[in-house]
């Protein structure tokens, strides 16, 4: 991003500004890992490479839905009880590495998984996994609304305004609120998530 | 010029806007569901009657969103479509390779020309929603439209 310069957030007076972490909304030095990852993941589905699928759905998804689980049920309630000033500076390291990582894991562990299950012939009507997957994909469904309609664009929004030279502390407060809201409810989805796919790798 | 109190804006967290991340949130709703519908038959041909009739709905849902968008004065602009063409990339890549795993998996005709209509719906429902949530807490340039 071109904008997305090196800026101070966080309080405002001046001896805080000098403290203050500073924030990439993108981090520019993720990007090749990004991209290094979604090549991979293009590869495993062109080659349709059995190996590199499966490990593209199991690392991603497990990653997925770990730190869904660690940030929802306790980084979320911890933030909640931190002072001003450092749940301010906790936000304005964690959340731009978030706006890379969840994204690029949820896009790799989706894209592999579908194109694993079809290999497997767990989508064939006949399988004992279908409809397990068919209630999978309500499942991340619902998180894919909450997660890229709601907290995605609560994360930026913090960001941005915490790039401000004087942040709102409302608009921060309402912002995170809303992330940590969702990422509780995300979280709890995601045992959803682990009885399923524990479910349809034994059956 | 005009300093008097009259001028100062309204707080960003307590100004009121049309419901533009809400009618964004409920597109991309509708076409994930109808996404759900169709995937739950591959690899069988999907019937396509109730996955069109909600991409239509979120197709129209996008269209109510912008229309509502663009009649929103004062607005920051220069900051909606500075993170809603970089959020466009990042979305459009993504869509497209989902949109690469449906062509490699033989899908062709109309449920593959409605899987990319819905793909292009997801493409800009997600840059829009996060554009819309960035900009309506920033301030507004001095230009009053897009």
């Amino acid at each position: 991003m071109t904008d997305v310069g090196n800026v101070q957030a966080g309080a405002v007076s001046t001896a805080q500004v000098a403290a203050r972490p500073t924030i990439q909304v993108v981090p520019l030095k993720g990007l090749p890992i990004v991209a290094a990852v979604v090549v991979f993941v293009i590869a495993a589905i062109a080659g349709n490479w059995l190996w590199a699928l499966t490990f593209c759905h199991v690392a991603g998804g497990a990653l997925w839905t770990a730190i869904d689980l660690f940030v929802g049920l306790i980084v979320g309630p911890i933030l909640g009880r931190l002072s001003l000033p450092a749940r301010a500076e906790f936000t304005a390291r964690f959340m731009p590495k978030m706006v890379l990582l969840m994204p690029t894991l949820v896009l790799m562990t989706l894209a592999a998984g579908f194109q694993l299950a079809l290999k497997l012939g767990n989508l064939s009507p006949a399988s004992p996994n279908h409809s397990w997957l068919v209630v999978s994909y309500c499942v991340v469904g619902v998180m894919a609304v909450i997660a890229l309609g709601v907290l995605e664009p609560a994360n930026i929004a913090v960001l941005f305004e915490m790039r401000k030279p004087e942040p709102d502390g409302a608009v921060i407060a309402t912002l995170m609120r809303r992330f940590v809201l969702t990422a509780g409810i995300t979280g709890v989805m995601q045992v959803a998530t682990l009885i399923i796919m524990t479910r349809v790798a034994t059956q | 010029m005009s300093a008097g109190p009259a001028a100062v804006p309204a707080p960003a967290i307590s100004r009121r806007f049309p419901p533009v991340a809400e009618l964004t949130t409920a597109s991309l709703a509708l076409v994930v569901v109808g996404g759900v519908l169709m995937a739950s038959y591959a690899p069988r041909r999907p019937p396509l009657g109730v996955p069109a009739a909600l991409a239509v709905g979120g197709a129209v849902l996008l269209l109510a969103s912008g229309y509502l968008l663009t009649r929103v004065r004062p607005f920051a602009w220069d900051r909606f479509l500075l993170v809603f063409r970089w959020a466009l990339l990042a979305y459009v890549i993504s869509a497209g390779m989902i949109g690469f795993a449906f062509v490699k998996d033989h899908i062709r005709g109309a449920p593959l020309a409605l899987v990319l209509v819905m793909l292009v719906i997801y493409a800009l429902d997600v840059p829009l929603v996060i554009a819309f949530t960035v900009a309506r807490y920033s301030s507004p340039a001095s230009h009053a439209g897009p």
